[in-house]
Order: structure tokens, then C-alpha cells, then sequence
């Protein structure tokens, strides 16, 4: 596969862009010097070397995934271990009722419905340097979760940011804020890259 | 700040705003009259729907006073799907706007296509805890609206017509009108705002990033797979369709077909594919055509 990248010998993180916040993603990413590319198409999957499902709304999502058939490769890139990280609806995603990659079940928008959506400030475990600032928009929290899944956070009891391997899932939206933490925590996990300082 | 739990947060902020409308980017939002066609827009992948009494063409013809929608059916489109809801307040109509944030729609329209209300002021966006999002045809406008709290921008275009020329006209405009902005030195900045009646801060913001502060979308006309291409190459974000899903002959059809366009509006191949078999487009109303007082875009200032 790695033949057929054009970006040259730099790690690529794919980002899925079916509908939603992928831009939001990119800036964040270009600005820690990752390389990335959009994926709209199974082709587009070759080659990358971690993968993005960024916020939006998941019924759109799965229907694009289901008309584009990027169901199985989606599925074939998880198990092959390569790092996913999956924010809100991103997060809905990766869940046993949708590609069933992460041992979670999500609920949507849990927290209410915009009028409820907010900003806060928590700890997120292995994230160092303090509280994250968070955006949570219409956000789901983790109503279920197997015992190899980890919870890095939670907000009113309800886990909001989970890992599994190589898949991080948040509930809420680092790619909003002047945080990079989240996605160079993300990145720390992708062989061979050095995050830009 | 609330607290409610153990974690305090900040509800409503502008960045929980603006962010609602990043998350709706590359989505088509879709006009909707009844549950049954939120339910059929949801299902062919609207990001989000509008909830309204008439649609466009419908409102053109009918004539009269247009409206805030029956919170009756409001509420059952909000208890039919599970994606965003948006409705439509007039022009200035501040007692709309505070019905439909009691009713916790997702977003408010500050909407020409309704009667205005008031001939002079916007409503004063930022006494809402619900982000609003309204038309522009340009630059200035745009930058007022956002000045006045919008959260979002759309083209206006020529609601109700199936014709995409004022569309077109307001994206080509704004787009010309940013890139001038860059352009200039910053001694030239302050005449700029002058000449845009556009708040100075944000003149400067748009000087500096090139780009509007909050997402656009397009608006007014919008009937084909090829017209949802279109406008997203020439700098929208995302797609507003009123008449043109619910007035052709197979609206479920031709849903997935602008949603699949808009995904792959780069793509003229996967555009030519969702153009293929939809049957015929709504009924359209050449826009030169119209008389002076027919048109909406002019509403609001």
C-alpha cells in the first residue's frame, strides 16, 4: 500500500469527510505538522497511518459510510491496530451499533439538545499539563463499556473520553478549542511521528 | 456558569454556537413541513431540517403575511427525527425568536423569506442562549449580522424560485469582497469598514484570516445535484435546499442525490451519477422575471 502514497514518506492521517467538522480536524493536525487527507472513498484509506472521525451528525455518517462502502475497510483498519481517533459523532461510530470496533455503547445527544450544549474544564487521564477545555455540542456520553475499554474522563458520571488499543473516542470536541493536547496525545501513538513543536 | 454535577460548564457559549454549524459543514439542510417529511429527509441524510409552515414557493404564491410556524408543528418534528431542528423567525420579530428558543429548537432563522417585521432593527442576537443563523448578500451584510450575534451565515440567493443566479450573485460577491479585504494595508482597513458598514473588529478579523469568522452556507435556489456542486465550489460550506427537495417528483430521491453531491461536489463523476433518473425538478420561476416587490433577498438591510 505505502507504494502508492504520494505525500512522500511522512505519516498520513486520514480524516473521515463524508459530512461534518473534518476542517476543524485539519487545521489542528497541520498545525502539529501531521500530513493528512480526506476520505471520502475506500481508495482513499490506502496508505494512511491513522484515521480521524470527526463530529457531525451520525445518521449521516452511517449513511455515507454504508452508500460509499467504507464499512468493511473502516472495520479491516481498526483491527489492524492502526490509531483512530473518534470524536462525538466520530465516538457514535466506532460503537457496537454502528462499526462495532470499540466495545462501547454510545448515547446520543445525551447531554440534551443545543440549548444544553457547553464549554468546561477537566482532567484528562494521561493528558498532562492540567484541566482540557472542552466543547460539548449536542454531545453523547459512553452509556455502556467492556471491561478492556479505559476511562480518561468523565462528566456527571458518565464516561466522555475512552480508550481501547489504539482507538481514543471523545464525547466532546478538542478540534474547537485552542487545545492540541488531545490530538497530540492522539498522535504520540502513530509510529514514527514527531509532533511539531 | 451553572453547576450541575460535579463539573461546572458554561451553556451556550459562542464557541457551543459556532460549533453546532462546523458540525453541520458539507451537510445539506433541508426544508420540512410535516413529521413525515423530516422523517424522510433524516433518512436520506439531512444534516439538519427547517421546520415550516410553507415552504418557499408555497409562501410566493400564497402571498400575505408570512409567519413564525405553530409550535404544534414545531414539536412534532422535533419528536420525529433526532437531528437538528431549525425554524424561522422574522425579520426584527424578537417574540418569535424567545417562542422558539422555549421550544429548545437547534437553531433560529432570522429569515427573509417570512414578512419582516421590523424595517430597521435585526434582533439582538446575543440576548439568546439559541444561535441564529441568517442571510447575507455581502460582505457587510454578512459582518452585521455577525456584529448582531449570528452564529452562521447563508447566501440568501432567491428563496422559492428553483433559480440559483442570486446565489451564485451572493457567493461570487462575498468571495470578491473578502479577498479585496486581504489586500489591503492596514491603514486602509477602517475605510473599508466605512464602506462595508461592517464592524471595524470584525473587518480587521476578516482581513487578517481571509475567511468569514463563522461557517457559510448557501441558500435561495438550490434544485440539482449540479447546483449543490456548484455553490460548494464557489466557497459554501454547506447547502440550505427549501423548495427544491419537496416540490420535485421524487423528493426522497432527490435528497440523497444533493446529499451525495454535496459530499462529492468536487467530483463531477459522483456528481453526474446523483444527477442521473431524478425525475423532474420543482416547478421554477425565472428570477428576472420577477417584479420588484416579489423578491426577498432585499429584506432585511
Amino acid at each position: 500500500m505505502s507504494t502508492s502514497r504520494l505525500e512522500g514518506s511522512r505519516s498520513i492521517v486520514g480524516i473521515l469527510a463524508i459530512q461534518g467538522g473534518f476542517e476543524a480536524h485539519e487545521r489542528v493536525l497541520h498545525r502539529l505538522g501531521a500530513v493528512t487527507r480526506q476520505v471520502r472513498v475506500p481508495v482513499d484509506l490506502e496508505g494512511i497511518d491513522a484515521l480521524v472521525l470527526p463530529g457531525g451528525e451520525s445518521t449521516v455518517m452511517t449513511l455515507g459510510i454504508e452508500r460509499e462502502g467504507l464499512g468493511d475497510p473502516l472495520r479491516r483498519l481498526a483491527h489492524s491496530g492502526t490509531p483512530i481517533l473518534g470524536t462525538c459523532a466520530g465516538m457514535i461510530m466506532l460503537d457496537r451499533a454502528h462499526l462495532g470496533v470499540l466495545d462501547v455503547l454510545a448515547k446520543r445527544n445525551a447531554f440534551g439538545r443545543q440549548l444544553h450544549s457547553f464549554e468546561a474544564e477537566f482532567e484528562v487521564a494521561g493528558v498532562p499539563g492540567g484541566p482540557v477545555h472542552t466543547v460539548f455540542i449536542r454531545a453523547p456520553w459512553i452509556a455502556e463499556h467492556g471491561p478492556e475499554v479505559e476511562v480518561l474522563a468523565e462528566v456527571d458520571g458518565h464516561p466522555v473520553a475512552v480508550r481501547q488499543g489504539a482507538i481514543l473516542a471523545l464525547a466532546f470536541h478538542p478540534e474547537l478549542t485552542a487545545e492540541d493536547r488531545l490530538h497530540r496525545f492522539f498522535l504520540e501513538q502513530v509510529a514514527g511521528f514527531r509532533v511539531a513543536e | 456558569m451553572s453547576t450541575n454535577g460535579h463539573i461546572a460548564r458554561d451553556e451556550s457559549t459562542f464557541t457551543a454556537k459556532t460549533g453546532l454549524a462546523e458540525m453541520l459543514k458539507g451537510g445539506v439542510i433541508m426544508d420540512v413541513v410535516t413529521p413525515e417529511q423530516a422523517k424522510i429527509a433524516e433518512d436520506a441524510g439531512a444534516a439538519a431540517v427547517m421546520a415550516l409552515e410553507r415552504v418557499p414557493a408555497d409562501i410566493r404564491r400564497d402571498g400575505g403575511v408570512a409567519r413564525m410556524s405553530d409550535p404544534e408543528m414545531i414539536k412534532g418534528i422535533q419528536d420525529a427525527v433526532t437531528i437538528p431542528v431549525m425554524a424561522k423567525a422574522r425579520i426584527g420579530h424578537f417574540a418569535e425568536a424567545q417562542v422558539l428558543e422555549a421550544l429548545e429548537v437547534d437553531y433560529i432563522d432570522e429569515s427573509e423569506v417570512l414578512t419582516p417585521a421590523d424595517t430597521v432593527n435585526h434582533i439582538d442576537k446575543w440576548a439568546f442562549k439559541i444561535p441564529f443563523v441568517c442571510g447575507a448578500t455581502n460582505l457587510g451584510e454578512a459582518l452585521r449580522r455577525i456584529g448582531e450575534g449570528a452564529a452562521m451565515i447563508r447566501s440568501k440567493g432567491e428563496a422559492g424560485t428553483g433559480d440559483i443566479v442570486n446565489a451564485v450573485t451572493h457567493l461570487r460577491k462575498l468571495r470578491s469582497e473578502i479577498r479585496w479585504l486581504t489586500t489591503l494595508g492596514p491603514e486602509e482597513i477602517a475605510a473599508a469598514a466605512k464602506q462595508l458598514q461592517a464592524p471595524l473588529p470584525l473587518v480587521r478579523q476578516v482581513a487578517a484570516d481571509g475567511k468569514l469568522p463563522v461557517v457559510l452556507f448557501c441558500a435561495g435556489g438550490i434544485a440539482t445535484p449540479a447546483d449543490a456542486s456548484l455553490v460548494m465550489q464557489l466557497g459554501a460550506e454547506g447547502v440550505f435546499v427549501g423548495s427544491g427537495i419537496f416540490k420535485s417528483s421524487d423528493p426522497e430521491r432527490r435528497a440523497r442525490a444533493i446529499v451525495e453531491a454535496t459530499t462529492h461536489y468536487a467530483d463531477p463523476a459522483r456528481v453526474a451519477a446523483a444527477s442521473t433518473g431524478l425525475g423532474a425538478a420543482m416547478e421554477s420561476i425565472e428570477t428576472s422575471k420577477l417584479e420588484a416587490e416579489q423578491l426577498l433577498s432585499p429584506r432585511g438591510w
